[in-house]
């Protein structure tokens, strides 16, 4: 809207004439006044502390988030902020034990499986109740499960737990029975939030009840009695635990958007937790008085992935994927041109691992590492060799191109939005250059990058995933029946397909007698994908995170030893902190700080209109003479 | 001086509203009085043009709301469910639940449509009602925001009048260099810095004020917690005041300066006035008028303008709501977002149309 500036005036708003109030006196007592004010308010508030602190045996475990909380409602909840809050309120029928990450009991204390595989009996455990007082009976986790086969919106978040269902019974208040479709030897991990059937049955809409009647009625260690949305989410202690009370009468998650100020925050112990810290962020809080850094195993690979001719469940091929890329030579040249231990160094400052198969360290029923002559280490003498051989042929500008007269010029999708990505994608760069690969890097927004992938318009593309104790999803995706019915989709994420690898998931998939039997399924699986070289693991990094040992006096890992505090598959962290002798805690209410703090800026505004006032009047003494 | 006016006039160009068209600085001299029936005429037409014209910007901020964030790049759906364990029939159903599986024309109906009952549809990410979110989320913004434009504006004007009126020396320079400075200064670095300084605590310096957030957890009692808010309020709005109060200074000492050398200040000190009373009574009611506009227009971008501050200081409010719908992008909230900043831009310069007839004389003929 164009407003016009004044011109040079002719005359002023106010008329000169009008007679002049008195200019000192009258506005410096109210600037006094204003003051006094302020003083009063900030004195009057030293009383106020003690009584917010709550009593004294109140100890509070403040966890620093980065994520805002997208849903209280477990049937819709995706962020892991959110599933990591359901996990300390609901129990689920079995879950991952805290050292060894094996399925122990939960609500459910044993289990009993038909002969054919196909009927799985739950003995659930005897004299638990819900933390209003209701006892848990085999009729809340047939009506969960009932809810999510029967309403697609109770299905949203976990449908793919029961998606082998055929049904779901409780027998008596202490027998649940699930018949299967197929055997899948998923059974002891499905990590599904078991509601109340008495609170839930009254849910109209599934997709809009938002579960946020405090106190959360739930069967876990706390309960959610508050939240301050984009700020915080307040837990409870259930002191009727079955496990036993927590340590910790009060949980608090808090909300920060900013990583240094979260790390500023644990420094100052207003947090007791902080996680995802960058390496040089944990280097600075290491040593520090009454901060430990743990320095946990990681749960994620990182990978990139070779775009190896993108077709559909039919066989139709689309997307514009380089057609050389279709040899496996040249997918285990790429892979052996790239210095895994120079991205564990240059990337991640050392607190990675380079990677060997598609499973994480950590878990080490399923980990597998490559022996011998199957294995593609760095080595780009040996890579140009096979290149040579294989008819590529360098080209003036030192890009080779292929048998097919194709130069190998690649593009590579990188997102943006995670440094480690970028990082390692600039290596890449170098890297591939040393096998006369040109890579033409593009660093994209999350979506865009999303938008290749899914139009298979890419050669390089970065994934990465979180791979959970039972790794059957993660090794799903990677099945022919994860490629797209038609083009953009897919549910896996390379447009892999080899039959081998698909027969050997079916048979783990069914393999529910012998747990090793299974595992030696999942390594030979790995084999595969490591040998076709279109998904590539480079490196597993590490979870660093730090909390106050002054107010926490000790906690449980997972797995023990070298695990993680946040991000668990379990409540252990939370659960089992012990509160530390005489500690100051994160939380409380307004201190004496606050009252300095508010003074002090109050002193700053007062004092500051003072010297402006003085300094006026003295002007005007000196107009006066 | 001149030199020292051209100076500011060119370094505040960005802020300061374009020049209206009629009626120009020379329009022809005024009559002695109000011309009859034909005033009330021109005061309609004046009053009917400012509202025709922010509604059809309205109505253009409506369409282009729905259009832009479907050009972003990107699924909600695949966003939403990135890293999570969903098989096929699962993003079928999310697509299901947030209408995406229909025709865009059919979505476009829809919203508008919604929009006419002021219904801005479904979060996806938070499943509930926008208007409840942004009614959540709006209180805190404008606390923050409006307390740190109040305050900026009163320091700019303050510190501006002061340096005008004595331009050249020291005083004027200093207050000039360190507002230039600030104002450079990006706001999420400043934060940071205040954080480190003030929060946490440096050597001997015991941390004053809380790192983050709005409130403090398990807070109860309304004095309790007005004071806590208080006590978190310092840092952000310190953080803002320092970043954008050298716009309302440069404003304000520009338009003094322009009063300086006007033959009615002459007037006013020949009338043997004391020069502190030719500065507040004469001199600044003019400059003041440049300034007034800057402070609706500012008023007008409040909602959405701070966003990392809000970000550095996780603050509840309306920019890191937006923030986080963009990441999505959450289309319901993103959309109903831009329109709210937008319309509150356009209703914020529509009343400085309106209120500056009242303050301007000049500008009613």
């Amino acid at each position: 809207m164009p407003i016009a500036f004044p011109p040079s005036p002719t005359r002023s708003l106010r008329p000169a004439r009008r007679p002049g109030r008195p200019a000192g006196p009258r506005r410096t007592a109210l600037r006094g006044a204003a003051a006094a004010a302020a003083l009063a308010l900030a004195a009057g508030a030293g009383a106020a502390p003690a009584a917010a602190d709550g009593g004294a045996d109140e100890r509070t475990l403040t966890v620093a988030i980065s994520q805002p909380v997208d849903t209280l409602n477990p049937f819709l909840a995706q962020l892991l902020i959110s599933t990591s809050i359901h996990k300390a309120v609901y129990d689920p029928l079995v879950a991952y034990d805290a050292e060894t990450n094996e399925p122990t009991g939960a609500l459910a204390e044993s289990w009993d499986t038909s002969e054919d595989g196909l009927t799985w009996t739950y003995t659930i455990r005897d004299g638990m109740t819900w933390t209003d007082g209701e006892p848990i009976t085999a009729e809340d986790p047939a009506f969960t499960f009932n809810a999510m086969m029967e309403d697609s919106e109770a299905a949203t978040a976990n449908g793919n737990a029961v998606a082998n269902f055929e049904k779901v019974t409780a027998v008596d208040d202490s027998t649940l029975e699930i018949e299967l479709a197929e055997p899948q030897a998923t059974m002891l991990s499905l990590d599904v939030p078991i509601v109340p059937e008495h609170v839930w049955s009254e849910v109209e809409d599934f997709g809009e009840f938002t579960n946020e009647d405090f106190p959360v009625v739930g069967s876990g260690p706390f309960t959610i009695t508050g939240h301050e949305p984009n700020q915080s989410i307040t837990l409870e202690a259930n002191p009727d635990y079955w496990r036993g009370a927590p340590g910790f009468e009060r949980l608090v998650f808090r909300y920060f958007a900013d990583k240094d100020a979260e790390v500023e925050a644990l420094r100052k112990g207003e947090v007791s937790l902080a996680a995802g810290l960058t390496p040089a962020q944990a280097d600075s809080l290491e040593g520090q008085e009454g901060i430990t850094v743990n320095n946990a195993t990681g749960k994620r690979f990182q990978a990139f992935t070779i775009n190896p001719g993108a077709q559909t469940q039919d066989g139709e091929e689309f997307g514009d994927g380089h057609p050389a890329l279709q040899d496996k030579t040249l997918r285990q040249a790429i892979m052996m041109a790239i210095d895994k231990d120079e991205l564990v160094e240059n990337v991640y400052g050392g607190y990675a691992e380079p990677a060997e198969g598609y499973i994480p360290k950590r878990y080490d029923t399923y980990y597998w590492e490559p022996e011998g002559e199957d294995r593609l280490d760095f080595d780009p003498d040996a890579a140009n060799a096979m290149l040579d051989e294989a008819g590529y042929e360098t080209g003036d500008d030192g890009v080779r191109t292929s048998p097919d007269g194709d130069r190998l010029e690649l593009r590579m999708h990188v997102h943006n939005d995670r440094p480690d990505y970028v990082s390692m994608g600039k290596i890449f760069v170098e890297r591939l250059a040393d096998i006369g690969i040109e890579v033409d890097n593009r660093t994209v927004d999350p979506g865009v990058l999303s938008d290749a992938l899914y139009d298979a318009e890419y050669d390089l593309i970065w994934t990465g995933w979180s791979v959970n104790p039972d790794p059957d999803y993660v090794l799903g995706i990677h099945t022919c029946d994860a490629l797209p019915e038609e083009p953009g989709t897919m549910r896996g994420d390379a447009y892999f397909c080899n039959e081998e690898y698909d027969e050997l998931y079916e048979r783990q998939l069914a393999e529910w007698e012998d747990p090793e039997q299974r595992a030696e399924y999942i390594k030979q699986m790995q084999a595969v994908l490591y040998e076709e070289a279109v998904v590539n693991v480079v490196t597993y990094a590490n979870t660093m995170e730090a909390y106050r040992s002054d107010q926490i006096a000790s906690t449980q890992v997972q797995p023990d030893p070298g695990g993680n505090l946040w991000g668990q598959d379990g409540h252990w962290s939370f659960s089992m902190a012990e509160p530390a002798e005489g500690g100051q805690d994160a939380g409380g209410g307004p201190s004496g700080w606050a009252v300095a703090g508010i003074a002090a800026a109050a002193v700053v505004v007062v004092g500051g209109a003072v010297l402006l006032v003085l300094r006026r009047r003295a002007a005007t003494a000196e107009d006066r003479e | 001086m001149k030199k020292g006016s051209a100076l500011t006039r060119s370094a505040t160009s960005g802020a300061a509203p374009p020049e209206q068209g009629a009626p120009g600085p020379g329009a022809a001299p005024e009559g002695p009085g109000p011309t009859g029936p034909s005033r009330a005429v021109r005061v309609l037409r004046y009053l009917g043009g400012r509202l025709f014209t922010a509604a059809v910007s309205l109505a253009a901020v409506l369409v282009t709301s729905f259009f832009l964030f479907r050009i972003l790049p990107g699924d909600p759906v695949r966003a939403m469910t990135e890293g999570r364990e969903v098989t096929v029939e699962q993003m079928e159903e999310l697509r299901r639940q947030f209408g995406l599986d229909r025709p865009l024309w059919q979505q476009f109906a829809d919203y508008c449509l919604g929009v006419l009952r002021f219904d801005f549809g479904t979060s996806y990410q938070y499943r509930v009602p926008v208007a409840e979110l942004i009614a959540e989320r709006i209180g805190p913004t404008v606390l923050l925001a409006g307390t740190g434009t109040v305050v900026a504006a009163l320091i700019g004007l303050v510190l501006g009048t002061r340096a005008a009126w004595r331009r050249g020396s020291a005083g004027d320079r200093i207050t000039t260099a360190v507002a230039l400075t600030l104002w450079s200064v990006p706001s999420f670095w400043l934060g940071l810095l205040l954080i480190v300084v003030l929060a946490s605590g440096v050597g001997w310096l015991p941390g004053l004020f809380p790192t983050s957030g709005m409130a403090t957890p398990g807070v109860e009692g309304a004095f309790d917690s007005a004071l806590d808010v208080a006590h978190h309020m310092v840092l952000p709005v310190a953080t803002m005041v320092a970043v954008v109060y050298a716009q309302y200074l440069l404003i304000m000492r520009s338009s003094v300066l322009d009063e300086m050398g006007a033959d009615y200040l002459t007037t006013a000190r020949a009338k043997g006035l004391r020069d502190a009373l030719v500065l507040r009574r004469h001199a600044v009611p003019n400059a003041l008028l440049p300034t007034v506009t800057l402070i609706f227009l500012n008023l007008g971008r409040v909602l959405g303008g701070v966003i990392l501050i809000e970000t550095v200081f996780a603050w509840p409010g309306l920019g890191s709501l937006f923030y986080s719908g963009l990441r999505v992008p959450d289309l319901p909230l993103v959309q109903a977002l831009f329109v709210l900043f937008a319309s509150a831009v356009i209703v914020m310069n529509l009343l400085a149309d309106l209120v500056y007839p009242l303050l301007d004389p000049r500008v009613r003929t």
